[in-house]
C-alpha cells in the first residue's frame, strides 16, 4: 500500500466515535486466569513506568499474588533529599555543591535562590521514578500529586519538596492522616490560599477544594452545599505557613474563627464547636472525621484509583461492582489504602482482557518508559546526570504533563475531563511532542555532557532471543513495546527498515548482525547494525500503538 | 435538507424575498454564505475567535461602575481603582475602564468594542472546573452536558466528523485551540471536532501499521490515537501552507519581551486567517485570573497582578484589530472575551477577591454594535462577604446571538446547539435585530418597579411590555434563581405581579424582567 491510499484508509475507520456501550462485568473476586506475559506487562505498565525487561523476568518467575506482593511492599526508609549538584549559579544561601538545601530556611534573595533548588528537586523526582524497581509507591506518589495537585507558583523549593514528602510518606497509608498532613502542609497552604484564611477574612478556596476534590467529591451521591463550604473554611482559620523553618507551619489561634460552624444535612448536620486558643486546631480532627464518616468519600477515593490505573469508563457494572466493594474495603480497614490496592490488582477485573491494551499513556509512562525499557544510561556525574533529569522533565513538560506544575487544581484533565479524559493527553501538538521526544531519544538527547542521552540499540536487541534473525527480532520488539499483536503484513513493513529500506532480503541482516557480533569493536560493522536498528525503532516509536500500554 | 445544501442549492434569484429561514433579509446584506453562493468567494468566511480569561476575571474592577463607587468603596476599599484613574469612554457617563486598558479603550471609541454587563446564569457555580465547563458546554448550573456549544455548533455544520475529513470543501482543521490541551469547548456530541495547535506539528513522521483495530476498549483507544495523527499531518500541511502565504505580522502588537503570550497567540491566529486558513473557530486564551490575593498593590491599586492581566489582554487586543484591519481581513472576525466567573463584590483581606458570579463579556470586530449593552450592576450600600452581582444577560444569550447572527444558524438548528430559548442581543451588525441604544432605551421603557421596597411579607412587581416571550425571575444575593413568577408568551401591556415573602432570607434580592430582546433588573430588599 502506497502512502497515500494508507493515509486515506485512515480516514475511513470510523472506529473511535462509536464508544463501546459493551459491559465489563468482572468484579474484584480474585483473578485466577493466564499467567504469562501480557498479564506481568500489563501490571507493571499500570502500577510503574514501563515494563523493564528486568521486572518482566522478575514477576514472571512469580505467581501473580507474589507478584503483586511484591508491588506492594510496606513503606520503605524515605529516600536522601536532592542536593545542591549545580554551581551556576551557586546556591545564594551559600549551601556547598553536593550538600542540601532542603533544610535552610528560604532567604529573602527568592529570585536568585529558588530556580535552581526547584530545578534540582524536580531532577530528584525525575530520578525517584527512574530508578524505581518492582514497587507501586512512585506510581502511587504520582497518582497523589494528581489528586492533591499543586504547582510551584509562588512556591519555595523548600515547600515543595516538604508535600512531596508527604506524599512519599502517606502515599500507600492511611488517606484519612494523609488529608490532615495536606491540610496544614505549606505547598498546599499556599496554593489554596489556606494561609491567608482568617476569621475576619474567611478564604473558602481550600474548604471548597477540600470537600470537592480531595474527599467527597461531585459524583452522584454527594450533596454538600455551598453552606457547607463557607463552615469549612471557618474550621480551616489560622492555618499559617511558619517562614522561620524551611518548611513548617504553625496554627494562629487568633486567626481562627472560634464560632460554632454548622453543616448540612448530608453531613448529618454536624454542628462542630468552636474553641480557641491552641485547641482551635482540634476543630480540623472533627471535620476531617465528619468527612470521612461519608461512604461517598470512600467512593470518590477509589474512582479517582480506577480512572488513573485502569480505565475511565465507570459505568453501573463498573459502579457496582468494583467501585462499592472496594470502597467498602476502605472504609472497613478505616482508610488504609493498601487492602485497596491489593484487592484491584489481584482482581479478575484488573487482569479482564478488556481492560488490557486501552491506557493512553500519560507523558511521564512515555518519557520515562523508554529510558527505562531501552536501559539507556544516564551519566554518572551528578551535576551531569541532573541536567539530564531535567530535559527529561521538560520533554514530559511539552506533552502536557509537568511534574509540580499542575494547570488546574483539579489535576490533570485526563483524570477528570469527561468525555475524553486519557484521550485528552493526545492532540496534534501532544501527539508531535510524543514522537518528537522518541526521535530524540533515539538520536541522542544533549544536556550538555559529554555523551548524549541515548540506548545503545546493539545492546538492548542483544538480549533478545535471536537477534541474528530479522523476523524473530521485530517479532520480540513488537511484543516487548507494543500491546497489540502485529500482523505479518505489518512486521514486513518494520522489518524493511532493517533491510535497506525494504529492498533487501533477510540475509542482509543477518549478515550484518553476524559481521557486527564477531567484530564488535569495528565501527563500520557498528555502524552498519546501529543505523537499521536506529531506523525500525524510530518508526515503531512512531506508531499509534506505543501510545498504548 | 441541510442549511449548507439548501444554500448551495438556492439560486440567487430565490434570495429576493424578504425572509430566508426566518431571518430577514437584511440579515444577509453582508452575509459570506450568501456570498459564497453568488460568488464562490470563500476569502469572505467569516472566523470567531474566543477569547478565554482562564482563573474568574474580576469585573467590578474591570468594567467600572462609577456612580456606584460610594457603595463600591465601602465594599472593595483596599482594591478599588482610584475614581479619577478610571478611563472614560465616548459617550458614555459613569463607566469606565481599568486605567490598564488603554487599548480596549481605543477599540471601544472607534465603535469596535461591546461590553456586555453583567454576564452569567442562574445558580452560579463557584468552582473553576465545574464553572468552564458550564460556560464550555453552555449547560444549566445542574445540567451536566458532555459536549460543547461550539462542538455542537461545528457537528451541525459538519456531520459525521472526523470521519471522511479533511476533504476539499473543508480542507481545513474546523477549530483550533493554541495551547496544551483540547478542550471541553470543541467536543462534538461524537467526536473532537477541534484541534490544538503548537509549533511542533509540521515535522512528518513516520506511518507504516494498519492493523485492524481489536474490539472493546483498546480498539476504541488505538482508532484514536491513529485519526489524530493522520489528521494531524494533513492539517499541518495545510497551516503551515497558510503561514507561508502571509509570513509576518504587522507591527502593532507589545513587544515579546513582555511576555505577552496572548498577543504572540493571536498573531498566529491573524497570519492563518490571512493566509487562507478556512478554519472558523479559534481559542486562545490568558491565564492567571484567579486573584485571591494581591490582585492589587496596596499602594497603588492600578498595579498589580490583574493590572498586568488587563494589560496584556488590551495591548493583545488592539493590536490583533488593527494587525487584522492592516490586512483587510477586519469585516470577517468576530472577537468575544469571557471567563468562567466573575469575583465578589467584596474583597478580602489579602488584596484579592474571591469566586463571584456575573461579569461583564467583550465582544470586538468591525461588524458589531459597539457600546455598552445593559447597566452599570448596582451595588449595595451595605454588601455581606458573600453578595454577588446579579446577572444582567444569560451568557447563553450572547452565544445564540453569536450563532445567529454572525454564523447565521437558523432557530431550528440553534435549539439544538443552545438547548433553551435565549434573547436575542444586538451584537452583530448589520444583523436581524434591533440596534443597542434602542433596545437600551426600551428596556427603560420597561418600567420595572417594586412597592413596598425593602419587602417585608409581600410586594407588587409592576412593568410595561411589548408583545413577546416575557419572564420575570427573583434573584438572591448570591445570584442563585430563586423563583419565577412569569414564564410565558404575554401580549403588550401593563402588568402587575404578587410577590410573597417565602420565609426569604434577608438581603439584597434581584428581580429580572426579560422581554424579547429586553431585559432589566432591579434591586429588591428583603427584610424579616
Amino acid at each position: 500500500m502506497d502512502r497515500k491510499t494508507f493515509v486515506s484508509s485512515l480516514f475511513s475507520v470510523p472506529d473511535h466515535v462509536h464508544r463501546s456501550e459493551r459491559i465489563v462485568a468482572s468484579g474484584i473476586t480474585p483473578y485466577a486466569g493466564a499467567w504469562g506475559h501480557d498479564q506481568v506487562v500489563h501490571l507493571l505498565r499500570r502500577t510503574g513506568f514501563g515494563a523493564p525487561q528486568n521486572l518482566v523476568t522478575q514477576l514472571s518467575g512469580l505467581t501473580m499474588t507474589a507478584a503483586v506482593t511484591l508491588v506492594l511492599p510496606p513503606l520503605g526508609a524515605a529516600p536522601p533529599p536532592p542536593l545542591t549538584y549545580y554551581t551556576t549559579p551557586a546556591d545564594a544561601d551559600g549551601i556547598a555543591y553536593g550538600a542540601t538545601w532542603v533544610n535552610k530556611e528560604p532567604t529573602l534573595n527568592l529570585v536568585v535562590v529558588t530556580p535552581p533548588r526547584i530545578d534540582s528537586y524536580r531532577a530528584w523526582w525525575i530520578d525517584r521514578m527512574l530508578t524505581s524497581g518492582p514497587s507501586i509507591h512512585e506510581k502511587m506518589v504520582l497518582f497523589w500529586h494528581n489528586h492533591f495537585a499543586t504547582s510551584s507558583n509562588n512556591m519555595f523549593a523548600a515547600w515543595m519538596y516538604k508535600h512531596n514528602t508527604v506524599l512519599r510518606q502517606y502515599a500507600m497509608g492511611n488517606v484519612k492522616d494523609f488529608a490532615k498532613a495536606i491540610t496544614k502542609d505549606p505547598c498546599m497552604l499556599q496554593f489554596l490560599n489556606g494561609n491567608l484564611n482568617s476569621a475576619a477574612a474567611p478564604d473558602e478556596n481550600y474548604g471548597r477544594e477540600l470537600q470537592e476534590l480531595f474527599t467527597v467529591g461531585k459524583g452522584s451521591g454527594s450533596a454538600y452545599t455551598e453552606d457547607d463550604v463557607k463552615a469549612a473554611a471557618k474550621v480551616l482559620t489560622g492555618y499559617r505557613i511558619n517562614y522561620l523553618t524551611a518548611s513548617g507551619y504553625y496554627f494562629d489561634a487568633n486567626q481562627h474563627d472560634t464560632g460554632s460552624k454548622q453543616f448540612s444535612a448530608f453531613y448529618n448536620n454536624t454542628v462542630i464547636s468552636g474553641q480557641s486558643g491552641a485547641a482551635g486546631e482540634n476543630e480540623l480532627d472533627a471535620m476531617l472525621n465528619m468527612i470521612f464518616s461519608v461512604d461517598e468519600t470512600a467512593k470518590h477515593i477509589v474512582r479517582r484509583l480506577y480512572m488513573f490505573f485502569v480505565y475511565y469508563n465507570i459505568d453501573a457494572a463498573v459502579e457496582t461492582n468494583v467501585i462499592e466493594p472496594l470502597a467498602n474495603i476502605l472504609v472497613s480497614n478505616n482508610y488504609d489504602i493498601l487492602p485497596v490496592l491489593a484487592a484491584l490488582f489481584k482482581s479478575e477485573h484488573f487482569f479482564d482482557v478488556a481492560n488490557m491494551s486501552c491506557y493512553i499513556k500519560s507523558p511521564i509512562d512515555q518519557v520515562l518508559g523508554l529510558v527505562r525499557e531501552l536501559e539507556v544510561q544516564l551519566p554518572a556525574d551528578p551535576a551531569m546526570k541532573k541536567e539530564a533529569q531535567l530535559r527529561l522533565y521538560a520533554y514530559a513538560a511539552n506533552m502536557g504533563m509537568a511534574i509540580h506544575d499542575i494547570p488546574q487544581v483539579a489535576g490533570w484533565a485526563a483524570y477528570y475531563q469527561t468525555p475524553a479524559f486519557h484521550e485528552n493527553w493526545i492532540n496534534s501538538s501532544t501527539l508531535a511532542f510524543r514522537i518528537d521526544y522518541a526521535k530524540a531519544l533515539l538520536n541522542g538527547i544533549n544536556y550538555g555532557g559529554a555523551t548524549p542521552l541515548k540506548p545503545d540499540l546493539k545492546a538492548y536487541v542483544s538480549t533478545f532471543t535471536n537477534p541474528s534473525d530479522p523476523n524473530a527480532l521485530v517479532q520480540e520488539a513488537c511484543d516487548r513495546l507494543y500491546r497489540f499483536p502485529i500482523s505479518q503484513t505489518g512486521r514486513d513493513f518494520l522489518k524493511g527498515f532493517l533491510l535497506s529500506g525494504g529492498f533487501g532480503n533477510d540475509s542482509y541482516w543477518v549478515m550484518a548482525w553476524d559481521d557486527y557480533v564477531q567484530n564488535p569493536s569495528d565501527p563500520g560493522a557498528i555502524n552498519t547494525v546501529e543505523t537499521r536498528l536506529k531506523a525500525l525503532f524510530e518508526t515503531m516509536f512512531s506508531q499509534s500503538e506505543i501510545q498504548i500500554a | 435538507m441541510k442549511r449548507r445544501q439548501f444554500l448551495k442549492n438556492t439560486a440567487p434569484a430565490v434570495v429576493l424575498p424578504g425572509i430566508i429561514n426566518n431571518i430577514p433579509l437584511t440579515a444577509f446584506a453582508e452575509n459570506p454564505i450568501l456570498n459564497s453562493i453568488t460568488q464562490a468567494h470563500t476569502e469572505t468566511d467569516r472566523v470567531l475567535v474566543m477569547v478565554f480569561l482562564n482563573g474568574g476575571n474580576d469585573g467590578l474592577n474591570t468594567v467600572l461602575p462609577l456612580d456606584q463607587y460610594t457603595n463600591l468603596a465601602n465594599a472593595r476599599q483596599n482594591i478599588l481603582i482610584q475614581q479619577n484613574q478610571a478611563l472614560a469612554l465616548n459617550g458614555v457617563n459613569n463607566t469606565g475602564l481599568h486605567p490598564a486598558m488603554t487599548g480596549m479603550r481605543d477599540l471601544f471609541n472607534q465603535g469596535k468594542m461591546q461590553i456586555i454587563q453583567s454576564v452569567g446564569y442562574p445558580q452560579p457555580d463557584f468552582s473553576h472546573f465545574r464553572a468552564t465547563d458550564i460556560w464550555l458546554s453552555a449547560s444549566d448550573s445542574n445540567e451536566y452536558l458532555q459536549s460543547g456549544w461550539m462542538g455542537r455548533y461545528l457537528d451541525s455544520e459538519f456531520p459525521g466528523f472526523p470521519t471522511g475529513y479533511p476533504n476539499s470543501v473543508m480542507p481545513d482543521p474546523l477549530a483550533i485551540s493554541i495551547g496544551a490541551n483540547v478542550p471541553l469547548l470543541f467536543q462534538g456530541p461524537a467526536a473532537q471536532m477541534g484541534m490544538t495547535v503548537g509549533t511542533n506539528i509540521f515535522d512528518p513522521w513516520n506511518t507504516g501499521l494498519n492493523d485492524a483495530p481489536p474490539g472493546g476498549y483498546a480498539g476504541t483507544e488505538l482508532s484514536y490515537v491513529r485519526l489524530i495523527a493522520s489528521q494531524t499531518q494533513s492539517y499541518a500541511s495545510r497551516i503551515l501552507n497558510a503561514l507561508i502565504a502571509q509570513p509576518t505580522n504587522g507591527n502593532f502588537y507589545p513587544n515579546i519581551a513582555e511576555g505577552n503570550y496572548l498577543a504572540e497567540e493571536l498573531k498566529y491566529v491573524a497570519r492563518t486567517i490571512k493566509g487562507g486558513l478556512k478554519t472558523r473557530i479559534y481559542l486562545v486564551g490568558l491565564y492567571g485570573f484567579d486573584t485571591h490575593a494581591s490582585q492589587a498593590e496596596a499602594s497603588n491599586h492600578s498595579t498589580g497582578t490583574h493590572a498586568q492581566l488587563l494589560t496584556h489582554l488590551s495591548k493583545a487586543l488592539k493590536g490583533f484589530q488593527d494587525d487584522i484591519a492592516a490586512m483587510g481581513i477586519e469585516d470577517r472576525v468576530l472577537t468575544m472575551v469571557f471567563s468562567e466567573f466573575g469575583r465578589r463584590i467584596a474583597s478580602n483581606g489579602s488584596l484579592g477577591t474571591d469566586h463571584g458570579a456575573a461579569a461583564p463579556m467583550f465582544i470586538m470586530g468591525s461588524k458589531i454594535h459597539g457600546g455598552v449593552l445593559g447597566t452599570n450592576p448596582s451595588i449595595p450600600s451595605v454588601v455581606s462577604d458573600n453578595d454577588n452581582l446579579s446577572m444582567q444577560y444569560d451568557f447563553r444569550s450572547v452565544y445564540a446571538s453569536i450563532l445567529s447572527q454572525w454564523f447565521c444558524v437558523p432557530e431550528n438548528v440553534l435549539q439544538t446547539i443552545i438547548t433553551h430559548n435565549y434573547q436575542q442581543l444586538p451584537i452583530v451588525d448589520p444583523a436581524c435585530i434591533t440596534g443597542i441604544e434602542e433596545v437600551n432605551s426600551l428596556s427603560d421603557a420597561l418600567k420595572l418597579t417594586v412597592y413596598p421596597n425593602p419587602m417585608t411579607t409581600s410586594a407588587y412587581a409592576e412593568f410595561e411590555i411589548m408583545d413577546g416571550f416575557t419572564r420575570l425571575e427573583l434573584y438572591d444575593p448570591l445570584g442563585r434563581l430563586m423563583k419565577v413568577y412569569v414564564s410565558t408568551m404575554k401580549p403588550a401591556g401593563k402588568y402587575k405581579v404578587y410577590l410573597e415573602n417565602e420565609n426569604f432570607r434577608p438581603g439584597n434580592y434581584f428581580l429580572r424582567l426579560e422581554n424579547g430582546p429586553l431585559q432589566k433588573t432591579c434591586n429588591i430588599i428583603v427584610t424579616q
